[in-house]
């Protein structure tokens, strides 16, 4: 294990993109229940200081585009983390008409944290998941 | 020549390299702290040395091929500015290398077409202009007190700085907060809510170019707050405990107050600063001239 690795797997700034419920299960994180602050995790709002993309939520075709351009935008080592079953299936939207149905056809994703909507011990597992990959050398794609 | 080098000044020189390390223990203490207030369990101290290697082994995205430079501008005259300071130089001079170190940080972030960084520019001025006089009317009250600008005078004093200055050092607070990027004056960099500005100065900033501006900032943070600890230098150690008191102070305004506009940042500085600044000096004037 680096420095660098471990230093990057301790200070992993998120920036999110949501647009569902998942991303309610997220918020527990932010505040004093569970803290993800503890790990080094800051939400950031500028993609260029980014290492995770969390994509929360159901990808519509128009949507896609502009996940697209947050991730080009991202600086590498970077991550992408997808919550809940949306990104993943498409969810209840599975037939939709103008929903992306894996978000895989867009951007590449590294953990996909199941449920509908996941919990947040759920998304709490895969981001220490990601946090280990990261400190034994995963750079992400 | 090497015998004319005294222990002190091996000591300011040591002190000068240490001073970006001092400042992100400061930080973590500061993020911890900021946690406890909201009873969360915080990161651990190191966490801001963490970030700064992390970023350092980022992918830079440079939009400007001026930005790098002048994030290393930045880091370089906050590192002067402390320098000098150690060193105890003029504190004029010390003022301005500060001043030059923001201005290449406004400069860095005009010179991009977001309009994040180009508004977080605007109002990084604004935070200078309500500052500065500030600052420069402290360093005219230690004159008066003094008799020079020369920080290395303050230490032949028999009586601490604040004994004469009490109200200087009250109006430092709000300066110390603008400075710290703290809550009610975080106008220009939007540290905690990011919903109109991004992240400001800092938007178009990435990898190393980043780091360096984190180091800058940190610099700047154990800058002020040395100047601080000067208002006790007759013993250090109470100046620094005098220090770290005030900085414990604008962690708690951080956490208690929402965020202000710029007005109400420069109409606090120029309006309660200034005046306390005045009235302090006016004082120290009735005193001689009753005494006369």
């Amino acid at each position: 294990m680096s420095v660098v690795g471990f230093s990057r797997a301790n200070s992993l700034w998120v920036v999110n993109y949501f647009n569902s419920c998942g991303f309610m299960e997220l918020l527990p994180w932010v505040g004093s229940g569970y803290d993800m602050e503890r790990f080094g995790i800051l939400p950031t709002a500028s993609a260029r200081h980014a290492d995770v993309l969390v994509v929360a939520g159901y990808i519509t075709l128009k949507g896609a585009k502009r996940v697209r351009r947050i991730y080009d935008q991202m600086p590498s080592p970077k991550y992408v983390l997808a919550l809940g079953s949306c990104p993943m299936t498409g969810g209840m939207y599975w037939d939709s008409y103008n929903t992306v149905k894996n978000i895989e056809e867009v951007l590449p994703v590294d953990v996909w944290v199941l449920g509908c909507p996941p919990k947040p011990e759920n998304i709490g597992h895969g981001i220490v998941m990601a946090m280990n990959a990261i400190k034994s050398g995963f750079k992400g794609h | 020549m090497l015998e004319n080098i005294s222990l002190n000044t091996i000591f300011s020189i040591v002190l000068i390299f240490c001073a970006p390390i001092i400042g992100g223990f400061l930080m973590g203490i500061d993020r911890k702290l900021t946690a406890r207030m909201q009873s969360r369990m915080g990161p651990p101290i190191i966490q801001p040395f963490y970030d700064v290697i992390k970023l350092w082994g980022k992918e830079p995205f440079i939009s400007s091929t001026l930005q790098p430079i002048l994030a290393f501008c930045y880091f370089g005259f906050s590192l002067t500015s402390f320098a000098l300071l150690a060193l105890g130089q003029d504190l004029l001079l010390i003022i301005f290398t500060l001043g030059i170190a923001d201005s290449c940080l406004i400069i860095a972030s005009l010179n991009s077409k977001s309009p994040y960084s180009v508004l977080g520019g605007k109002r990084e001025l604004l935070s200078i202009m309500s500052y500065e006089p500030v600052l420069l009317l402290t360093a005219i009250s230690i004159y008066y007190v003094t008799g020079s600008f020369m920080v290395a005078r303050i230490f032949y004093l028999s009586y601490p700085l604040i004994s004469y200055l009490p109200l200087v050092f009250i109006a430092l607070i709000p300066v110390l907060v603008i400075d710290l990027k703290k809550s009610p004056y975080d106008v220009s960099a939007s540290g905690h809510a990011h919903q109109e500005l991004v992240r400001g100065v800092f938007t178009e900033f990435s990898g190393y170019s980043l780091a360096l501006i984190e180091l800058g900032h940190w610099t700047k943070v154990v800058m002020m707050l040395s100047l601080v600890s000067l208002f006790w230098a007759t013993n250090l150690i109470i100046g620094i405990c005098l220090a770290l008191v005030l900085f414990f102070i604008v962690l708690v305004i951080d956490n208690v107050y929402p965020r202000l506009d710029w007005k109400s940042m420069l109409k606090t500085t120029w309006s309660i600063g200034i005046i306390l600044i005045i009235a302090n000096i006016v004082g120290l004037i009735a005193r001689v001239v009753m005494h006369i």
